[in-house]
């Protein structure tokens, strides 16, 4: 099994600097965090507010250097931000004066393919992600949802190894949010990869995930890991399956307990 | 600058175009009450027709320096000056600005530099310059680019520093090196903030000019207005700080179409 790992994340820890003035320690924001994400596995992260997950998420993607443990892929150490690892943000951060066309197409342009490829490649996603005749509109055109699409193309478009999802459905409304995530596991269920995927919706968590790992309240840890088990097919069924309805009680009891832990901490 | 925020109304069909006019109009009323208060102003005797000339004195003067070819040449002169300097203020400061955002050190080094610089009348450095780089164009030139320089440098810089984080993770996790980072999603991205920088700019530019011929030079529009003010030709002279005037407000407008054009992916739905 190790042999066939997506990310290994071995006591790794990480404290953000605090302001001037503060203490010179700082906010420890994860404390040794041990975690194995099997390949081509998609597995939430979910906590309370303030946790750490996302500051996990950064780490693995390379925007946040790890100074304490270690992160590695299939790739070797992690150290740098790179296309094997790419990630779709909450707030999308697409590229406001490119088309839809041009944000998809940057990262393989990136890679150095001819322009007619890229073109080729970039057209497919958007018609994967279902934002076909939009290619020329610019983000501010498009409705959050749309936005999230493009975001979710772009990404997927450099055929990452490794998929990073931040709250992405987060800033949608309710409708919208159950649309793109039975979209996303579609999109998954056709192109495997390996997905972390960061929330702090107890039901996003179960419906989407294989394995979810429980996070504590600051400084975070992986308190529970569980397998949802509910097999790779995942529609509207899924949401009155009770194996879904008992997971998201008893997921929900356990997260609980960390919300009040952290409302308690006095942080 | 005119009230720009009003809106032209759209010129759909024959009443639109109508409607067009009506609106312009109404935007440059003020222009025209303005020009009006002047013109009786003058002829109410309250003060002499020698110090404020009546508009028909100032326009056949105008007519008159434009058929003499006096005033084509002398705008040439000075337009060339200002944009020579404007451009190399553009170009020095959006780099300028970019690096010092960028690189710590480049910001260590140029921030003093620039904050005490920039609240100074870059006119205090006129007989300075003219020691320097004595009567020629290049002393005119410096003045323009050192007045236009600071503030594209403090818009490329706030502009650049205000970026979105995560627009530039994303980039970086999509493949950009560090330079390309810069060129590519940094620069567009302040943009926006550049652009307006180079609008104040742009209105230095002219002030610049005109002051700095006013002192140092033998041709040019402050040229011109030096010479016929001391000769006593008000008309004249008139005639060429209005040229000034409408000169820049069209430099103005057409920017600001080019910057509306620029960011129209600014423009929401």
């Amino acid at each position: 099994m190790t042999a066939d790992f997506g990310i290994k994340i071995e006591g790794v820890s990480h404290a953000y600097r605090g302001a001037q003035g503060q203490n010179a320690a700082g906010t420890l924001a994860l404390k040794q965090t041990d975690l194995l994400i099997h390949h081509h596995e998609f597995h939430a992260l979910l906590g309370p507010s303030g946790c750490g997950k996302s500051t996990l998420l950064y780490l693995i993607g390379g925007f946040i250097p790890v100074h304490t443990g270690s992160i590695s892929t299939q790739k070797g150490p992690v150290t740098a931000p790179g296309p094997d690892r790419s990630i779709v943000f909450q707030n999308f951060a697409l590229f406001p004066w490119k088309t839809v066309l041009e944000n998809v197409m940057y990262g393989l342009q990136k890679k150095g393919l001819p322009e007619a490829e890229c073109r080729d490649i970039a057209q497919a996603h958007i018609k994967l992600v279902q934002l076909s005749g939009f290619e020329q509109a610019y983000p501010s055109q498009l409705s959050g949802g749309m936005q999230q699409r493009a975001a979710i193309a772009r990404t997927l478009a450099v055929d990452p190894d490794i998929l990073l999802m931040d709250e992405p459905f987060g800033a949608l409304d309710a409708q919208t949010r159950r649309v793109m995530q039975e979209e996303l596991r579609m999109i998954w269920k056709r192109r495997p990869k390996t997905v972390v995927f960061v929330t702090h919706d107890v039901h996003e968590a179960v419906f989407l995930a294989d394995r979810i790992s429980i996070m504590s309240a600051r400084p975070g840890r992986i308190e529970h890991q569980i397998d949802t088990g509910l097999g790779p097919e995942r529609d509207e069924s899924t949401l009155t399956d009770r194996r879904f309805v008992e997971l998201g009680e008893q997921i929900w009891r356990l997260v609980r307990e960390q919300a009040v832990l952290a409302s308690r901490g006095g942080l | 600058m005119a009230a720009g925020d009003m809106r032209p109304v759209a010129a759909v069909d024959g009443r639109g175009s109508l409607l067009a006019v009506v609106a312009l109009c109404v935007r440059y009323l003020p222009v025209l009450i303005m020009l009006a208060v002047w013109e009786l102003v003058g002829r109410s005797g309250l003060v002499s027709q020698q110090m404020l000339p009546g508009i028909g004195a100032i326009a056949a003067a105008f007519l008159d320096l434009l058929q003499s070819g006096e005033l084509v040449v002398n705008a040439w002169r000075s337009l060339s000056r200002a944009a020579t300097g404007l451009g190399l203020a553009v170009l020095v400061g959006m780099t300028v600005g970019l690096l010092m955002a960028t690189r710590p050190l480049v910001r260590t080094l140029i921030n003093p530099l620039v904050r005490i610089l920039y609240p100074m009348p870059k006119s205090a450095l006129i007989p300075l310059v003219m020691i320097w780089f004595g009567l020629g164009d290049v002393s005119k030139i410096f003045l323009i680019f050192l007045g236009c320089l600071l503030p594209v440098i403090v818009s490329a810089y706030n502009g650049a520093r205000g970026v979105n984080p995560f627009i530039v993770w994303s980039a970086t996790s999509l493949g950009a090196s560090k330079e390309q980072v810069l060129r590519e999603i940094i620069l567009p991205a302040a943009l926006p903030d550049i652009l307006a920088g180079c609008r104040t700019a742009l209105a230095f530019s002219f002030i610049l000019m005109v002051s700095s011929e006013f002192v140092i030079a033998k041709d040019g529009l402050g040229f011109l207005i030096g010479s016929l003010g001391d000769g006593g030709n008000y008309p004249a002279m008139f005639a060429v700080i209005l040229t000034v005037a409408g000169t820049g407000f069209v430099a103005d407008r057409l920017f600001g179409s080019f910057v509306s054009h620029r960011l129209r992916w600014k423009e929401q739905a």
